[in-house]
């Protein structure tokens, strides 16, 4: 029986979320609170290699109270348990501390029930950065296999994985040590509608909460704003360009006159000589 | 933790089909910069098996020094053993700041040194300075989706470290008179010591769409309203032999595939000409192109924030104009300007 933790999180939709010009800091009320789209990938593959292998799937996320709600969207997709931790400690983290902190939570989660393999998605649409994953892993000390984007056997009787980790021109098939950690890839899976029993077990299910104390033996120094060696000096809205030069009359009038200025501009195509 | 004791810029070199990446030659560009200001030598820092010759080709391009591991265990790239190189070389050198390529293997790479040296690292940077006097790294990014930019500082650990966008930097031309040295680094591993194995590498350069290698790019967004108006895209695509592109909106929508996307989470472009049809203009897909040639847009919305990131913009609807644009260049007279050769 396989025990799979993912790490998700939930997050503004950055994609509709609106700034504060004044402050450059993001106005939460104008975007509603969702489950990483990654990481429902991650639970995703979760809970199709607990269909095939058999198994439980965990879900563990660090936030505020409201983040249940992304546990629950787990749950829907298919995980069995969640695990949440939240505590003011916890707050300002940067990468590094966030990677202690989930560190810390699945290493209580593993006194519960060993730990087989972590899943976490490719990154978060509000961090952007990929870096918790790997983080988690060497914490954990356990082989971090970024960028995978199929996963074709995990032998966990012979302590074993294999599976493919994209690269820019193709991808890698990778064999590792179990227990370690996958960041997936979006592309390794589709979330399909979730079925209704899970939609109906999701709506009443109530995670498991801890705060710090209960994550036994921690370092309160690393967690939070203390534990991040990053700090943010600055933010500014990204420059505006000046914009260009808007091309009048009819649409045929637009067209002519953006064929000459491409023809004046040929120095900056490459010019086939090669060819007739 | 004596920060005093750091002092060196670094440079980690990606090897990419048998060569220096250019990723690796745009970071010494940068790097050169910051350590003239801070009056402290610039070095690479190369890992691989059969790479010593590799070495010297980085001096022209700014490097002073290049630590090398020549090692067989370094064959394929993986995280353990990569790792293991850099941890020691940085304990025994001690720089103030490395550079990554914001590539899929400096990503995986500095996340994981970053974890044990416990220091801070900037992912996908866009800007970088130095403080002259503090040695203070400015890290600067788009964050939240590209709807702001951050400058990300790392004051109380060495050494400070950021992964740093291809395409982004200038690589140095490069000065064949200059030159450097190399230091021959050994490390104690074993393979029994790495839990990964490389079985394969498969490349699929042939299918695989290498837009931040393009000259032309024509890109699509949800102005195309479903995947059947995209094929516009394509055709004009393959009209002028350029490569398409999208926004997030038209990958997420399932019209193209996500190798295809431009943008903050998609691929970073310097095309010569870059169409954009019927993409709105949010910032993250912004940062991805604003370093075209020449961005062309064409959006049925006068509002739409495109045209401020243009440099020439017709207003109108696509399905208008881009048929008469794809027999404008069919009547084009000048021929030899062959946008791919396909016209």
């Amino acid at each position: 029986m396989l025990h799979i933790v993912a790490c998700i999180k939930q997050v503004p939709d950055t994609k509709i979320i609106k700034m504060n010009p004044k402050t450059n800091t993001m106005d939460r009320s104008s975007a509603p609170a969702i489950l990483n789209p990654y990481d429902a990938h991650a639970v995703e593959e979760a809970v199709r290699l607990k269909q095939r292998y058999g198994g439980v799937v965990s879900v563990v996320t660090m936030g505020p109270p409201p983040a249940v709600k992304a546990i629950r969207k787990c749950v829907e997709i298919g995980a069995d348990e969640g695990y949440l931790i939240t505590d003011r400690a916890f707050a300002g983290a940067d990468t590094l501390a966030t990677s202690y902190a989930l560190t810390k939570a699945i290493e209580k989660i593993s006194e519960i029930k060993p730990v087989d393999l972590v899943i976490c998605g490719k990154m978060t649409i509000d961090g952007d950065t990929g870096q918790v994953g790997p983080g988690i892993a060497r914490r954990l000390d356990i082989p971090p296999l970024t960028n995978v984007n199929k996963v074709v056997e995990v032998n966990r009787k012979e302590g074993y994985v294999i599976v493919h980790r994209k690269l820019e021109d193709g991808y890698e098939v990778i064999r590792s040590t179990l227990p370690c950690l996958f960041s997936v890839e979006k592309e390794i899976n589709e979330v399909p509608y979730s079925p209704l029993p899970n939609m109906l077990r999701a709506a009443r299910y109530q995670p498991v909460i801890w705060a710090v104390n209960d994550l036994g033996e921690i370092d309160r120094t690393l967690l939070g704003l203390k534990g991040s060696p990053t700090i943010v000096a600055k933010v500014w809205p990204p420059e505006k360009p000046k914009g260009g030069e808007r091309l009048e009359g009819t649409a045929q009038e637009q067209v002519s006159r953006l064929m000459e200025i491409l023809q004046e501009k040929k120095g900056l195509f490459r010019v086939k000589e090669e060819q007739v | 933790m004596n920060l005093d004791e750091y002092s060196g810029i670094w440079v980690f070199l990606e090897v990419k089909d048998g060569q220096i990446a250019p990723v690796s030659l745009e970071l010494l560009g940068a790097g050169r910069q910051m350590a003239d200001k801070r009056g402290v030598p610039l070095a690479g820092l190369l890992i691989g098996e059969g790479v010593a010759p590799l070495a010297e080709t980085v001096f022209p391009y700014g490097a002073d020094e290049v630590y090398l591991y020549d090692e067989e265990i370094f064959r394929d790239y993986r995280t353990e053993s990569y790792m293991r190189a850099v941890l020691e070389c940085v304990e025994k050198h001690k720089p103030e700041i490395i550079l990554y390529g914001a590539t899929s293997t400096g990503k995986d790479l500095a996340s994981a040194v970053a974890t044990d040296l416990q220091t801070g690292l900037t992912a996908d940077t866009t800007m970088l300075d130095v403080n002259a006097e503090t040695g203070l790294l400015e890290a600067s990014r788009p964050a939240f989706g590209g709807n702001i930019m951050a400058t990300i500082l790392c004051k109380k650990h060495r050494p400070q470290m950021a992964t740093v966008r291809p395409k982004v930097m200038k690589a140095l031309p490069p000065d064949p008179n200059r030159t450097g040295h190399i230091i021959r680094e050994k490390i104690d591993l074993r393979e029994e010591d790495i839990r990964t194995k490389v079985l394969e590498i498969v490349r699929e350069t042939k299918e695989k769409v290498r837009l931040d290698e393009a000259d032309v790019i024509v890109a699509g967004g949800k102005g195309l309203g479903s995947k059947e108006g995209f094929e516009l895209i394509h055709r004009f695509a393959e009209k002028i032999g350029a490569t398409v592109g999208a926004s997030r909106d038209a990958v997420e929508a399932g019209w193209i595939d996500h190798q295809h996307q431009v943008g903050q989470t998609g691929v970073t472009v310097t095309p010569k000409v870059y169409f954009a049809i019927g993409i709105s203009g949010a910032i993250q897909h912004i940062v991805g192109m604003q370093n075209a040639g020449l961005i062309i847009a064409i959006n049925k919305d006068p509002e739409a924030p495109i045209f401020q990131s243009s440099h020439y913009g017709i207003v109108g609807d696509a399905f208008e104009i881009v048929p008469m644009l794809m027999e404008a260049f069919q009547k084009m007279p000048d021929k030899e300007v062959q946008y791919g050769g396909k016209i």
